[in-house]
Formats: structure tokens, C-alpha cells, sequence
């Protein structure tokens, strides 16, 4: 039997040294007539078989490996270092837990306090926590802690353009509470803050890839007393301004394009960081600094009165298991890439969209929506933007998400992401691709 | 267990004692020896109205935390600014230099019906 | 064990170097938006081999279950196989994107329904949803379907959950998340729900009740069918935390015994790794009552096509996507390799270890319900004058072994929670015991080395409360 250890021989010497007949007899709490009922499961198959079987499975999907890839809608093709699964793929990170001894956890806790470090940096926070499950979970987290802050407030502002799976998840998260979630268009700096809005939230870049400077809806934001939080990618972090230099409170972003695959959606990292002075109001574990006996430095999981392991029915969240592999990670790659390297590849992901638009925009009948962008943008089509992806898939263009999927209604559009992995080839692959196939 | 004999108590720890006619209220010696070396106490904003046996604060150690409960309804005038920056003064001196809150009670005669300090030390005893 | 100091990734930095090589832009260069280009992004700046050997070095300062016998109870540290971490690096999936449409992921939809029917077998459910992304997310699913469905019938004032007091801080942080009250129901005097209590507690406001069973510590629920049947009685349901199924994968099927809805953790139970704090997977099965409330979207085999689709009155969605999908095909390759057989081989064994070493170990450390235990016991450390549970822990680290879980469950004074998993060998086992014995030993006769512990680690015991009075979270330079 694979991954059991004991020999039957060793199984007959450990039931007579607790004096158990048989294994079944240190199963009689259970009601007998619910004990060891038929299962019907497939037959076992060796490691062989099974990998095989799988493999087939895995290859009958269409992915970034083989086609021109210009999909993204909040889970991006960027390009891993090898240095980043190299890593990520050793037994002493992967097989541990929470690192709660921190004698012998010391490569776990410095890793997250490096990427708390980093992170913080690169989102112009003050804090980062150890991490959440994606950034919808985040970003509903986040909104959940702006309104415990703010006793009285029971608005919340969330951009139209947010992504609709986010907007569905911060639905679910707040479903139980009596929080008002109204939605703004276009410029947050323009939306209807009142005395009872406890947040404004902007995507930086939103969702249908429009780009603003957020400092005039953060100073609104805070004049009305709300907390600004930014949905943020944090790719475009390394090459223009982080949400926290344009005022943001809290941030929050998803880190599966530092250095995570796509993974058919998950596990990906949920990022969040905020301003100091909200620090015990924030969920997920934090790790800090400390020093023993000797003086000598070490990391610990610290401010844990805030979670339910301690706190129960008080805690700020329930969470407990976080996205810990993907964090690190996000943490080797951002150590890799470095402040050149992410620079380098955000403004490779910046021009090569660009070049893509501009492409893109000179087909008859097509044209591209956003005034600012940074990777991806929204194409108007002259035919259903579904037949277009659904013919170019085929061929191995995947041109981008028909935005129908979500809003049926919006049948004429495109959204088309273009990152530092894609070619000039490829773009002009595509462009050449949707005028043929819109004809 | 040391207890402040001016004080009076609630059965959640608490101790409120009379200034002038003002209050001011902390946790009891036996409640800080309890919890553990103090890391961080959290206190309302001045001005706030709470009524009696309505949290005004959490008090943590590194493996507990504990809502901080209002021996008598009441306005608050002043919280121990000092405690942000140094927790262990609840330790070292609960009484004294360890106060977190203080206020101005709107019905004196809650006080009445406190435990005083012979009657906390015995209910504090059992645990 | 590496012992020597490791610098912060910001200490190895240099201006200049970098540990990647980037393709050179082969298009026209665009002009950035005015006013939003940045300065500094304030990220480190190392060369490959450093980064390598730094965190390589950071590796070494871990136990880990590749290493180390690591027997943290509540937790199951079971073996990892290597055969899982080659089916989900794939480029099939890894390279895939969750919004390509059905008709061009059709063999992940295919893994996600096959891996749905695995798991409701095994659970005895009737649909099950694979979304949330961990085990207290799983909860927090079932609880908003809990409510949601009281809330369908018209029935608002149903807001208490019941919850045992031996239960994980998880369960009442998920009720208050879910906008839920919580009250405590004490244990018996055999470790169990008091039945009493229970039935005092019962109204028309109980929403239902959360158990775990096998229960935190370690101990089989015998009434577990009469609860289910007083709670369902009074109106209520009956919510499984899955987080100790390890103690039941072919013996038991909970959604058959009157569970309503339940999560299992696959990073415990599947063998999915834990991975220094998650990614897991907490996936949700229900009964008929509940089954139309999942958190969607979940596979179904739609005119010979796979397809996602939300459930009827879905509580909706707990992230973006379909859950932690690589967690799924590890799990799913798993189950794949033992099938009915093997899954209840998982059982019988984690429960035979750890009823073996019990008696190994409760000799030197007393257990407080000492009946037969299922996949974990709880023994107590403080067994010398002066000597607690931390102590203990401490001297294991010195003898090479992660400590078991220490003050869980709350209800056991000086709590040490052992849980071996079925994956350690009868060897190992006795080897923890002896390793036990000696620390009794010493407890007894030079308390001082346990006080010291541990002492061969790259740090000692850390000020945890000056950590938290000035917190330190980030690198200042």
C-alpha cells in the first residue's frame, strides 16, 4: 500500500502491545451500522498510471505554452524566473506549516518578513501581511476591516469597472452585515462620498484597463473621512507609482503575476498592506522582529491577538491557512527580478500593449477605449467579441476576454492584456488575426 | 494580589475609583498578573458616552486578549496617552501610573452597587 | 540545521546586479503617463547565485516533514508525495487560464467533476463545491449556507450557532464573519458534547451547530447521530468541520450521518503540502437540504460536455475562479493512487499509530480522556514542579523533532496535542516515545535543560512580548 508505512507484521505487533484484537475494534465508538461503509472510488493505479491519466486530462486544455497569449482579466502570463519553482520545489519550505515554533521555522518567518518588506515597498505601504487567499478575498477582507473601523459608516463605493469576480466576492464577504455596497463611474475622484461612506475603492488600473491618477480621490476620500482603498496591480508598481505614494489607506493586489502561474485560477496570493495606524485592525498573520536571550535576531509570528486562534468570536477574520508557497514564492521573485528587473519587465509588458492598441485601433472597425492604460485595454469589435475569441482560440490566438462573459449585453467588446512574454510576432499575429476573422 | 482599598470593582476586573467627581478606572492587580506581560491596550476616543458594562478597550498579552468592560456609565474625559507607547505600565503600576481611562459618571450611584475592595478580594480569591 | 545568521535579502543588495535576463524591447517605446512615473520601487538588487544561496540557506532553518518527525496534532503532517508535485506541474494546467472558456479547458473541468464525485463519495454528500481555498473558508462557506437557508425559508430569527468548547478558534470566527452569534457548549466529562447543555440550548433562534469529529482532542463523537437528530428536531443543521477526517476516509461518512454540510481540509487529509502556512483547500460537500446553497461555480457533465455552472440558490462566490486548482490535482492524483482500499488503509493506520504511541507515551505524560483515541491524543506537559508544556516542546526541538500542538484545545491545561499521521513508521514512533521518556526524565532531575531549550537552533526562545509592545514588520533600512 502506497504511503502507509507499517508492515502487517508491524501492524499484529502494535495492536498486541495496546491489547486491540484487530484495527476494526479501535473503530467501536463509531454507530456500527455507519462503520466502514462501501466505497465506490475508481481502482487504485500506480504512480505511472495515474501521472498518465492526468497528463492526458492536462493536455486537452488550451494554454500560454503553445499559443499567442493575450488573455489576462486578473490572472496574467508574466514571465518566472527558474530561480522562483527552483526554490519553491524544496521539501523544507514546501512540507512545513505555520511556522508557530520559531526555533526551527526561521526560513519560513524571515522568507514572509522579507516579503512583507518587499511587498511594502513596492506598494507604498507601511505594513504587509503574510498573505490572503487571492485579491477578490483580499480586497472583500479589506472592506470588512474598513467598515469594523469605522462604527456608524455603512457605505461603501466600489468602481463599475471593478472586476465583476472581485465585486461578487466583496458581495458575499459583506452579505451578512448591513453595509450599503453602491457602485461610481469613471473617475472615483467623482464619486458621492458622504458622512456615512467608511471606504472609496479604485482599481488602479480597472478592470476594463483604464489608468488614473488616484491623489485627487484619495485627498476626497479623506476629507469625507472614508478610507481609500486601491485594487492595485502590482506589476505596474515596479514602473509607476505605488497606490500608497497616491494616498491610498489600504492596498490590496493580486500577486499571482509576481512570479506565480496561472494555474487554471488558483492558488494564487492575495496581497494586502496598510497605513501603521491600522495595523491591529488587519487580518491575516504579520510577522516581526525579535531577539532572544543573547541579543540574537530572529522573526516571529507577532500582533496574533488579533486572530481567531486567540481571539475566537472576536477575531478581525477567521482566517487561518493562508497562500504561503505562492507568497514565497512571489518573495524569491521579487528578490530575483529586483528593482531593475520588474521595471524592466513592466515597461516591456507597457510598450508592447501599446504597440498592440495602436495595432489594434488601425483595423476598420475596431478601436480601443481606454484614454490611459498600462497592460491591457478595451477593444471595441465590429463583430461579437465571442466569435472572435472562439474562432482565433482555435488557431491558437487567444485574443483576450469577450467581455460578455460577465455582461452579456456588452457583446462588442474585447479586453486584450499583453505582457513582456509576448512577442512582436505574436501582436502582430493578433492583430492580423482579428481583421481577417472580423471580416 | 494587591488590591487598591479606595477602589471599587466589577467582577470582570475592573477597578473604578473616585477622583474629585470624576472616575478613573483600570484593571485590578490580580487581572494584569493574570493576563501576562501587556503588549498593547486600546482605549476610546475622549468625548465618547458608554454606559456600564459596555467595552471601552481591549488589553492583550502576547497569548490573551481582553475587552475592557465600563464599571459605571459615563462620559469620557481623558485616556492614558502614556500606555501607546509604554503597555507595561499596566503591569507595573495598575493603579497608579497604569489608569486607562478616565471619566465623568452619569448616574453616581452604579458605585453602590461595585464590589469594594474586601468583597473583590474574596470573589478575585477563588479563581 | 544551518545555525549561521542569514542577511535580509535588502543587506546582500547591491546597486546594478540582477539575478534575471530579460528579452530586449522589440517594439516601439510609448511614453509613460505624466505625473505617475516612479522613482524608486524600492526592491532589492542581487545576483542569481546570491538569491539561490540565501534562500537556499533560509530553507535550512526549517523543520520540515521531509526532514523532521512532525507529529503537530490538528494538522495532519502526513508525507507529501512527489508524484502529486509532477501532476500539478503540468504544463497543461499551470499554463492554463481559468477564463479560456469551458470548450478549451475541458480537461480541467473534467479533473474539478472528477474530483467533486471522489470526494462526495468518501463524504457521503450529495454535491459537493471545491471553491474555498482553505479550511476556515470552507466553514465560512458553510455557514453562510446555513444561513442563507434559513433566510430562504423566511426564518430570520435563527442566529446562534452552537459550538462546542474544544473547538478550533476558527469555527466562532467564521460565525461572527457570517454575521452569526456563537454559544459555547461545555465538553462531558468523556470529551465529548454535553447533552444536556445541548439540549438546553436548543431553540427556535439555533441556526445549527458546528462539530468536529473526530473532536479536537482526538476523541470519536459517539452521539454524534442523537445531536444531529436534536438539532434537526429544534430546526437547526448540522455543520462537519472536516479538519480530523484523516481518522475516517473509508470508515465513516458523515453527510450519511446527519451532517448537513461539512468541509474536508486537502492539505491535510489529501496530502496536498502544507507549504510553510497554505495554499490548502477546504472544499464543501452538503446533503439534500443544502446541496442547492453551495458557493459556486462547481463541474457538471453537461450533452457529453463538461461545464461550471453556479448552484441554484448559491450562497455565491468565496473567491475569484474555481478554488486553489492546484491543490485539486494533487489531491485528485492521490485518491487516484489508493482508491476505497487505500483510503481507508489512510485511516486505520493514522489511527493505529497514534493509539500505539498514546500507550508509548502516556505513561511519562498523562492523557486526560485516556480512552481510545482516533487519529490524534492530547497528553499534558506539566509533569515536574515548575516544568509546562512549553518546556517540553522546547527540549523535543533539541532532539531533533517538531513539537506536537501546545495549548490546543483549550480545555486541557497544558495541552500537547500528538498527532503522528499514518505515513511515520512503528520506529519513529518509539523513537518520540523514547525521546518522551528522557525528557521526563530530565524534568524531573535537571529542569534547567528544559528551561534552556532549546539550545541547537539558529536562535533560543524569542521576546515575543517586546516583538509585540514595538512591533517591527518591515525592513527599515
Amino acid at each position: 500500500m502506497p504511503f502507509v508505512a507499517n508492515s502487517d507484521a508491524d501492524r499484529t505487533a502494535m495492536l498486541a502491545a495496546i491489547g486491540a484484537k484487530s484495527v476494526e475494534e479501535l473503530f467501536a465508538d463509531i454507530p456500527a451500522g455507519r462503520r466502514f461503509p462501501k466505497l465506490d472510488l475508481p481502482e487504485p493505479l500506480s504512480e505511472l498510471e495515474v501521472l498518465r491519466e492526468i497528463e492526458s486530462m492536462a493536455s486537452r486544455n488550451v494554454t500560454a505554452s503553445t499559443c499567442a497569449w493575450f488573455l489576462g482579466a486578473g490572472a496574467y502570463n508574466h514571465f518566472i524566473p527558474a530561480v522562483v519553482p527552483a526554490i519553491a520545489s524544496r521539501g523544507e519550505f514546501l512540507t512545513a506549516y505555520t511556522p508557530y515554533q520559531p526555533e526551527v521555522s526561521q526560513g519560513t518567518l524571515q522568507a514572509i518578513f522579507e516579503y512583507q518588506s518587499m511587498a511594502a515597498g513596492l506598494l507604498g505601504m507601511e505594513v504587509v501581511n503574510a498573505s490572503h487567499y487571492d485579491g477578490a478575498t483580499a480586497l472583500a477582507e479589506a472592506v470588512l476591516m474598513a467598515y469594523h473601523n469605522a462604527p456608524g459608516r455603512d457605505r461603501v463605493l466600489l468602481p463599475a469597472a471593478l472586476h465583476p469576480e472581485y465585486k461578487d466576492v466583496v458581495r458575499t464577504y459583506l452579505e451578512a452585515f448591513p453595509a450599503r455596497i453602491e457602485e461610481y463611474r469613471g473617475d472615483p475622484a467623482g464619486a458621492a462620498l458622504d458622512d456615512k461612506t467608511f471606504a472609496l475603492v479604485a482599481a488602479y488600473p480597472e478592470f476594463e484597463g483604464e489608468l488614473r491618477d488616484l491623489r485627487p480621490a484619495a485627498e476626497k476620500a479623506h476629507a469625507a473621512g472614508a478610507l481609500f482603498v486601491v485594487q492595485a496591480d502590482p506589476v505596474m508598481c515596479g514602473l509607476l507609482k505605488s497606490p500608497g505614494e497616491l494616498g491610498a489607506d489600504i492596498v490590496v493586489a493580486e500577486g499571482q503575476s509576481l512570479g506565480n502561474s496561472m494555474n487554471y485560477g488558483g492558488p494564487f496570493l492575495g496581497m494586502m498592506g496598510a497605513t501603521a495606524k491600522l495595523v491591529r485592525k488587519m487580518p491575516g498573520r504579520i510577522v516581526g522582529e525579535a531577539k532572544d536571550h543573547e541579543g540574537r535576531k530572529g522573526f516571529v509570528l507577532t500582533l496574533s491577538a488579533r486572530e481567531q486562534h486567540i481571539r475566537r468570536e472576536k477575531a478581525v477574520s477567521n482566517i487561518c491557512s493562508n497562500q504561503g508557497l505562492v507568497m514565497l514564492q512571489t518573495c524569491v521573485y521579487l528578490a530575483a527580478m529586483g528593482k531593475g528587473g520588474l521595471k524592466t519587465a513592466a515597461r516591456l509588458a507597457y510598450d508592447k500593449a501599446h504597440y498592440a492598441a495602436e495595432l489594434i485601433g488601425r483595423i476598420p472597425g475596431f478601436r480601443v477605449e481606454n484614454k490611459s492604460f498600462f497592460k491591457e485595454f478595451l477593444v471595441a469589435t465590429p463583430v461579437p467579441a465571442e466569435e472572435l475569441a472562439e474562432k482565433l482560440s482555435r488557431r491558437c490566438v487567444v485574443p483576450g476576454l469577450p467581455l460578455s462573459r460577465y455582461y452579456p449585453e456588452r457583446r462588442n467588446e474585447l479586453l486584450v492584456a499583453v505582457t513582456e512574454t509576448c512577442t512582436k510576432a505574436q501582436i502582430e499575429l493578433l492583430a492580423e488575426s482579428l481583421k481577417e476573422a472580423a471580416k | 494580589m494587591n488590591i487598591d482599598t479606595n477602589a471599587r470593582y466589577r467582577a470582570s476586573h475592573e477597578y473604578a475609583r473616585k477622583d474629585g467627581a470624576e472616575i478613573v478606572a483600570g484593571i485590578s492587580d490580580h487581572a494584569q498578573s493574570s493576563l501576562g506581560d501587556i503588549v498593547f491596550v486600546e482605549l476610546p476616543e475622549v468625548g465618547k458616552t458608554l454606559k456600564q458594562g459596555e467595552a471601552f478597550g481591549v488589553v492583550e498579552s502576547v497569548k490573551a486578549a481582553s475587552d475592557l468592560y465600563m464599571p459605571m456609565s459615563g462620559k469620557i474625559v481623558a485616556v492614558n496617552e502614556d500606555l501607546q507607547g509604554d503597555p507595561a505600565l499596566v503591569n507595573k503600576d495598575c493603579y497608579g501610573k497604569g489608569w486607562m481611562i478616565r471619566f465623568a459618571p452619569a448616574d453616581p450611584s452604579e458605585w453602590n452597587g461595585l464590589m469594594d475592595a474586601a468583597a473583590y478580594g474574596k470573589e478575585a480569591g477563588k479563581e | 540545521m544551518n545555525l549561521r545568521p542569514e542577511p535580509l535579502v535588502f543587506e546582500l543588495s547591491s546597486p546594478g546586479r540582477t539575478a534575471v535576463s530579460l528579452p530586449k524591447g522589440d517594439t516601439p517605446s510609448y511614453e509613460l503617463p505624466a505625473g505617475l512615473v516612479r522613482e524608486d520601487s524600492k526592491l532589492p538588487e542581487l545576483d542569481e547565485l546570491t538569491v539561490v544561496r540565501h534562500f537556499t540557506r533560509l530553507s535550512q532553518k526549517n523543520f520540515s516533514i521531509d526532514t523532521h518527525f512532525y507529529p503537530l496534532g490538528s494538522c495532519t503532517m502526513k508525507y507529501n508525495p512527489k508524484a502529486n508535485e509532477v501532476a500539478a506541474g503540468l504544463p497543461g494546467w499551470r499554463n492554463t487560464h481559468p477564463l479560456v472558456g469551458a470548450e478549451f479547458s475541458q480537461g480541467a473541468i473534467e479533473l474539478i467533476h472528477k474530483l467533486q464525485v471522489m470526494l462526495g463519495e468518501i463524504g457521503g454528500f450529495e454535491a459537493v463545491s471545491l471553491q474555498p481555498a482553505a479550511g476556515a473558508h470552507g466553514e465560512l462557506a458553510g455557514v453562510f449556507m446555513i444561513r442563507a437557508y434559513h433566510l430562504s425559508r423566511g426564518d430570520s430569527k435563527r442566529v446562534k450557532i452552537l459550538i462546542p468548547d474544544s473547538a478550533h478558534g476558527t469555527n466562532p470566527a467564521s460565525c461572527t464573519m457570517a454575521g452569526l452569534e456563537t454559544v459555547t457548549i461545555p465538553s462531558n466529562a468523556e470529551g465529548g458534547v454535553d447533552m444536556d447543555a445541548l439540549k438546553a440550548a436548543l431553540d427556535d433562534t439555533v441556526a445549527g451547530i458546528m462539530i468536529t469529529n473526530p473532536n479536537t482532542l482526538g476523541l470519536f463523537e459517539r452521539n454524534i447521530e442523537e445531536i444531529a437528530r436534536l438539532v434537526h428536531g429544534a430546526g437547526g443543521l448540522v455543520y462537519g468541520d472536516g479538519a480530523n477526517m484523516n481518522a475516517l476516509t473509508g470508515v465513516f461518512k458523515p453527510g450519511e450521518a446527519g451532517i448537513d454540510v461539512m468541509h474536508f481540509n486537502l492539505h491535510k487529509t489529501f496530502s496536498t503540502p502544507h507549504g510553510g502556512g497554505g495554499p490548502g483547500s477546504g472544499m464543501v460537500g452538503a446533503g439534500k437540504t443544502l446541496a442547492p446553497f453551495l458557493p459556486g461555480p462547481v463541474a457538471a457533465m453537461e450533452g457529453g460536455k463538461y461545464v461550471l455552472r453556479d448552484p441554484a440558490k448559491t450562497v455565491g462566490k468565496m473567491k475569484a475562479f474555481y478554488g486553489n486548482f492546484g491543490v485539486l490535482v494533487r489531491a485528485y492524483a492521490y485518491i487516484r493512487m489508493l482508491g476505497a482500499e487505500g483510503m481507508r488503509r489512510v485511516a486505520e493506520n493514522a489511527v493505529l499509530n497514534a493509539n500505539y504511541l498514546k500507550s508509548l507515551v502516556e505513561k511519562d505524560f498523562p492523557v486526560k480522556y485516556p480512552r481510545r483515541c482516533m487519529h490524534e491524543f492530547v497528553a499534558m506537559g506539566d509533569i515536574a514542579p515548575g516544568i509546562h508544556t512549553l518546556d517540553i516542546a522546547k527540549r523535543l526541538i533539541d532532539y531533533g523533532i517538531h513539537p506536537p500542538t501546545i495549548y490546543f484545545p483549550l480545555i486541557v491545561p497544558e495541552a500537547l496535542m500528538v498527532e503522528p499521521t499514518e505515513t511515520e513508521d512503528k520506529e519513529a514512533l518509539e523513537e518520540f516515545a523514547a525521546v518522551m521518556r528522557k525528557i521526563a526524565e530530565e524534568a524531573k532531575a535537571n529542569p534547567e535543560l528544559l528551561h534552556a531549550a532549546p539550545t541547537t537552533t539558529p536562535i533560543g526562545r524569542l521576546d515575543e512580548v517586546a516583538a509585540a509592545r514595538c512591533p517591527v514588520l518591515c525592513y527599515r533600512g
